[in-house]
């Protein structure tokens, strides 16, 4: 096969893909450097990965503190469990790994090990829902449901680098177990253009808007903002309420946004449409007798998703920019 | 193949030779990949596929077909590669690696490509899966052998443990597990990451028959798979191999090891270019 005569390159999935796009800004390792930051101050806290430090910028806590890594190699349930061993001792343990092999392989860990002692431990996972091209081994389309459903469990999906570094110090002040899905490497940076710091439990308006309101986690509050702009400019005036806290959710905030009358409500989220931030909102809404004028979910199917690279994926599943707009304008 | 035992050793270089071939084209494509494990694990596959198993290429489901399940599912290219070279996967189809809608995805999964009997990649299930198979290969007497072949980060997993235990239990003489230990995991060299050594020690007391050999000697893989497979005790058997990533292509052996190994766009036609030429050179 000789280069010059080859077909064009048919749209191929990086390896590990960033979630930015070309030309955005970025910020690289907020995790990995807020944690850094904090530890100076925080001597109990301790870092444990399975075998991804390099994968979820743990290695620079590594580099920093090297007495206080664990590599406790791969191996997710006993990653799980020897942090709560460490967190039975006194430690703060925050602990890194992806979040399909987190969730799934150890779940009955975190259950039992740590959330039923409400043990302090800070699980930190990356890759969350459709962040890689690799296919279903890879994709964490289900963690939100599975975490959600352990009592006790704080859950944060942050939307930025500004999002996660905030994040850090915000869940190591939280007393219990916290799951946090992590954004490592070049990560975009969006919020600090807005009046925003993160709080956990917490809600945020980042825009208002008559016609329809986006409640939106994770990176998907990126696309919201992305995608409210677009509407724009056809005179759709769309509001982005940002919830990074998945549980507890911030009942008091949403309830008061979805009672302004007249806007149709969109949950967009990256997650199975099964168990995430759209069941957990329609049910408060339901329960509160709250109704807004429609009610809508912007997620993944319920479905083992392709494999491919991430924009034609994201494209495939409607939560793209180009997607969510084509969708929000069908519901209007 | 159906009569694997008249396949002579120069055959299977020739094998080993394209796998690596194929798997650089792929890398190529890609513009990057999991080619240091591929370049290290092709005389594994090139016996498996040229020389120990029985299978149709025309046929990938036929039931009489020893299986070959790939645990470490981000192998996929080395897979391919030798599916490609058994006659299961068309050659034209390398191009399409890693892209939309190809049948050859980045992971391996089950349901995209022919002969790829799982779907690995959440590393630690092809083991169990192997018991399992094993086990429903013997009951229903299908003399079929289970090969699974995994990675040495693998052996961190505890449901790799839990099924050599199984596996000796219930006295699984028809699964053979293959283990390429070539010392890198995804944060650095296997022993900095979890220290599983004295390896053939831990598996034997396991209860397995264990060969461990140097996994890129070819006359050495071909005899330890020939031991595994004619071996008359009522045990499970691994082979430990120990392999070097990128082997075959001298810049990328002595690169710095890495997970994902580092490949400049014009390194891929250096490397096919000095594979061609080593080749050329046995062949004289
Ligand atoms: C259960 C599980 N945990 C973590 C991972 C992420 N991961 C992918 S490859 C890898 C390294 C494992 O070691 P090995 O397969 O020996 O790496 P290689 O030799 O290919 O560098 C890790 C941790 C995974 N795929 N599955
Ligand atoms: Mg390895």
């Amino acid at each position: 096969m000789n280069t010059a005569e080859k077909k064009p390159r048919l749209t191929t999935s990086a390896m590990i893909a960033s979630i930015a796009a070309e030309g955005q800004r970025v910020k690289s390792a907020p995790f990995g450097n807020a944690l850094v930051e904090l530890a100076a101050s925080r001597p109990d806290i301790v870092g444990m990965t399975a075998d991804l430090a390099k994968y979820t910028d743990l290695h620079l806590f590594a580099k920093a503190y090297p007495q206080r890594f664990f590599q406790m190699g791969m191996a997710e349930q006993l990653l799980m469990a020897a942090a709560g061993g460490m967190a039975k001792e006194g430690l703060l343990p925050f602990i890194t790994t992806y979040a399909v092999f987190g969730t799934r392989r150890a779940y009955d860990f975190i259950h039992q090990v740590i959330a039923e002692e409400n043990l302090n431990v800070k699980l930190c996972c990356a890759l969350p829902g459709l962040t890689t091209g690799y296919g279903p081994s890879h994709q964490a389309t289900d963690d939100l449901a599975m975490m959600r459903g352990v009592p006790g469990l704080t859950i944060v999906d942050p939307c930025d680098a500004l999002d996660v570094e905030q994040a850090v110090p915000a869940i190591a002040a939280h007393n219990g177990p916290v799951y946090m899905r992590l954004l490592r490497g070049n990560v975009p940076l969006v919020l600090d253009e807005y009046d925003y710091r993160f709080e956990l439990g917490k809600a945020k308006m980042l825009r208002d808007g008559r016609d329809v309101l986006i409640l939106s986690s994770g990176f998907m509050t990126m696309r919201a903002l992305e995608t409210a702009e677009e509407l724009r400019k056809h005179a759709i005036d769309a509001a982005v309420l940002h919830s990074p806290t998945i549980k507890p959710l911030d009942a008091e905030t949403i309830l008061h946004e979805v009672a302004k009358p007249g806007r149709l409500v969109v949950v967009a989220e990256n997650h199975s449409e099964i168990g995430g931030l759209g069941e957990a909102v329609a049910r408060l809404l339901l329960c509160s007798g709250v109704r807004p004028a429609a009610f809508r979910q912007i997620a993944l199917p319920d479905a083992f998703l392709d494999a491919g690279a991430l924009p034609t994926l994201h494209d495939r599943y409607g939560i793209s920019v180009e997607a969510m707009v084509t969708r929000i304008k069908s519901w209007l | 193949m159906d009569s694997p035992s008249h396949k002579p050793t120069p055959t299977l270089a020739d094998r080993a030779y394209r796998i690596r071939r194929y798997a650089l084209q792929m890398g190529e494509v890609q513009g990057q990949g999991y080619v240091g494990q591929a370049l290290g694990w092709a005389d594994v596959l090139a016996v498996a596929y040229g020389h120990a198993m029985n299978y149709r290429p025309e046929e990938p489901e036929w039931e009489g077909r020893d299986r070959f399940l790939l645990s470490h599912g981000h192998y996929a290219i080395a897979l391919y590669a030798a599916l490609i070279e058994a006659g299961i996967i068309p050659e034209s189809e390398l191009e399409t690696y890693g892209s939309d809608d190809s049948r050859l995805p980045m992971s391996g999964m089950a349901t995209y490509t022919p002969g790829m009997e799982i779907s690995g990649g959440s590393l630690g299930q092809g083991l169990p899966i192997g018991v399992g198979m094993a086990l429903g290969l013997r009951f229903k007497n299908n003399p079929a052998f289970v090969y699974n072949s995994m990675s040495d980060g693998e052996l961190d997993e505890g449901s790799t443990w839990e099924a050599a235990m199984s596996a000796a239990h219930h006295g699984l003489s028809n699964l053979i597990c293959l283990v390429d230990i070539n010392n890198q995991q995804a944060d650095g060299p296997s022993s900095k990451v979890l220290g599983f050594e004295p390896l053939a020690d831990k598996w034997a007391a396991f209860g397995w028959h264990v060969q461990r050999i140097d996994g890129n000697d070819l006359p050495a893989v071909i005899e330890a798979f020939d031991t595994a497979r004619n071996l008359q005790t009522a045990q499970p058997r691994v082979i430990l191999f120990d392999t070097l990533m990128g082997k075959g292509i001298p810049f990328l052996e002595q690169r710095d090891k890495n997970h994902f190994i580092r490949v400049e766009a014009a390194e891929w036609q250096q490397a096919i270019a000095i594979l061609d030429q080593s080749q050329q050179q046995e062949a004289v």
